[in-house]
């Protein structure tokens, strides 16, 4: 009945994969949601081919930036950090699976952008879906 | 609900006729999907009151022209509305003489020009500067500023489980000498109304002025600046029914004659030479540039129609639609409010938290009940940190709110309980 809080996202939601810290890590990075505050702290542990060999996350969240980093953590052991750097957010779109909102776009990307950030040793070139503005938006209301 | 007031009886008590006033305020007929909208979110942003949206309709359509510059009619009507409309908001918010109002952008612009202007000239390294734990980031962050810049310090004073602020710590800031306390009138997250009057005498008797930010406040009850003693109070036309982009400073006169101006450019100058400027007498002293003309006369309608309509009966009206909500949040399992208890003189926004379920999530799901309400930091992240949260969800009022719309979100809530389980 409700596309957007299907049993996937809840579930994730509830117990989400890859939650907690690593003990040994060579990535990390914390970002914020300007929006609502909330935080996403990812770690990655990288092999000897400098592929992720283990992921995990921490921090506070809604359903969908829970579920989201949840979802995407579970596809990115064996990327490189350039692979990860290479990451659309459609990859994330496709995870989720549902329609996101304008207002809801920053919450299902937080996850992406923090772990592009751990790749890069520092926060990621960002425009979120929705800030560019449209000019046909403001003439229609 | 049972022992809760009806509509009609809740508004019978307060003597405002509620169905009446929301035919002033043409977006309150929307339909969000096949929803009425249930519009609790007036802290963020209160919806325009036709008196107001057709005051500014009038000016720009009619009279349009720039203020204080030609010697034409336009120009001569523009100024008048604009001169009349500091002197509602002077009338408003009781103050002796309007050149006591500055017209700014917002309430955040009116606390800037204090800190940049005020503090500029006041404020060195060693100073002290008080703030309260429950400020608006507009109310802390102008200070930082100004503390970075002069090295003064800040000291913080808390607050306690009810959302009240910790005496003890506000008398050991005041003995420590401030330069100037700031403090909120009413808290934007919590609903917590500051003993104004009593904190102005004392950061005097310290020998501190003092700011309050007046945002949340204007809106709810009658402000009296003269009566409560403050020297600086700052508020914003979007909050109390009125456009976006024009709020206001009252200060006391003799801080503003004293006061190095803000900005620079047209209106604030007597004359400029190739070696430098003079400045012209307040208010124009602080109004660089072309002001926002159709706003002030907008905000100042819509200050007329609040006292048309009284500002007795409105926070009479605030109190009971507030008792009523902390009343039905109440009977919702695994809900928490924030801030002070129910009482008779406790007045919104209502902060919440559902077990489980992240305010983000609540908001959502109560939109798609028409029910709007703020999930999020509220601009109060010191505040948040000292409720252990990132975020909460914000229910608020205003003289529109219905107790249908309270049960609308009620329902809401019971929707978002049972899709998440919680």
């Amino acid at each position: 009945m409700d596309e957007l809080y299907r049993d996937q996202i809840l579930e994730h939601y509830k117990r989400p994969h890859n939650f907690g810290r690593l003990d040994e890590y060579d990535l990390e990075f914390e970002d914020t949601n300007p929006f609502c505050g909330d935080e996403q702290h990812v770690f990655i542990k990288l092999d000897d081919e400098g592929r992720v060999s283990a992921v995990s996350f921490e921090g506070q969240g809604c359903a969908i930036s829970t579920a989201a980093t949840s979802l995407l953590t579970d596809e990115l052991v064996g990327m490189t950090r350039e692979e990860l750097l290479r990451l659309p957010k459609e990859k994330v779109l496709d995870l989720l699976g549902i329609e996101i909102s304008a207002t809801r776009m920053k919450c299902a990307m937080l996850g992406l952008k923090v772990v592009k950030s751990a790749s890069l040793g520092e926060p990621a070139d960002w425009e979120d879906e929705g800030e560019a503005g449209d000019p046909a938006e403001a003439g229609s209301i | 609900m049972g022992t809760v007031a009806s509509d009609s009886t809740a508004a019978r008590a307060a003597g405002l006729d509620v169905e009446r006033i929301r035919k002033s305020f043409p977006t309150l007929s929307r339909m969000i999907g096949s929803e009425p909208l249930a519009y609790l979110d007036s802290g963020a942003s209160a919806q325009r009151v036709l008196a107001s949206i057709e005051a500014v309709d009038r000016y720009e359509r009619r009279h349009h022209a720039n203020v204080h510059r030609g010697s034409h009619t336009l120009s001569g009507e523009a100024t008048d509305a604009y001169e009349g409309a500091r002197a509602t908001v002077a009338d408003h918010l009781g103050a002796v003489d309007r050149r006591e109002i500055v017209f700014v952008r917002n309430a955040t612009e009116a606390i800037n020009l204090v800190a940049r202007a005020w503090g500029g000239a006041n404020v060195a390294a060693g100073d002290r500067i008080v703030l309260t734990e429950m400020e608006h980031h507009s109310n802390i962050v102008p200070w930082q500023q100004l503390a970075a810049a002069t090295g003064a310090t800040i000291d913080w004073v808390g607050t306690d489980d009810d959302g009240e602020l910790i005496r003890d710590q506000l008398e050991a800031a005041l003995d420590r000498g401030p330069k100037i306390v700031a403090i909120t009138h009413l808290s934007n997250v919590l609903g917590t109304l500051n003993p104004v009057a009593e904190i102005a005498a004392m950061a005097h008797d310290a020998g501190a002025l003092i700011l309050v930010d007046g945002a949340q406040s204007m809106p709810k009850m009658a402000v009296d600046v003269t009566g409560l003693g403050v020297d600086f109070y700052a508020v914003t036309g979007h909050k109390a029914y009125g456009p976006t982009g024009i709020g206001a400073l009252w200060a006391r006169l003799d801080l503003l004659g004293e006061m190095p101006p803000f900005l620079g450019g047209g209106s604030m100058i007597r004359k400029v030479t190739k070696e430098g400027f003079t400045c012209a007498d307040p208010p124009a002293k602080f109004e660089a540039g072309t002001p926002a003309i159709a706003q002030a006369i907008g905000m100042a309608a819509a200050l007329r129609w609040l006292d048309m309509i009284g500002m007795g009966p409105v926070l009479a009206h605030e109190r009971e639609i507030t008792a009523y909500a902390l009343a039905r949040l109440a009977e919702v399992p695994g809900l928490r409010v924030y801030g002070p208890p129910a009482a008779p003189e406790r007045v919104g926004p209502v902060s919440f938290e559902v077990d489980g379920i992240h305010p983000h999530d609540v908001a959502e799901i109560l939109d798609r009940h028409g029910v709007a309400v703020r999930a999020g930091h509220h601009c109060a992240q010191p505040l948040m940190q000292r409720l252990g949260v990132a975020a909460t969800a914000r229910a608020s009022f205003g003289v529109y709110t219905t107790t249908a719309e309270i049960d609308a979100l009620i329902a809401g809530i019971e929707d978002a309980r049972r899709i998440f389980g919680a």
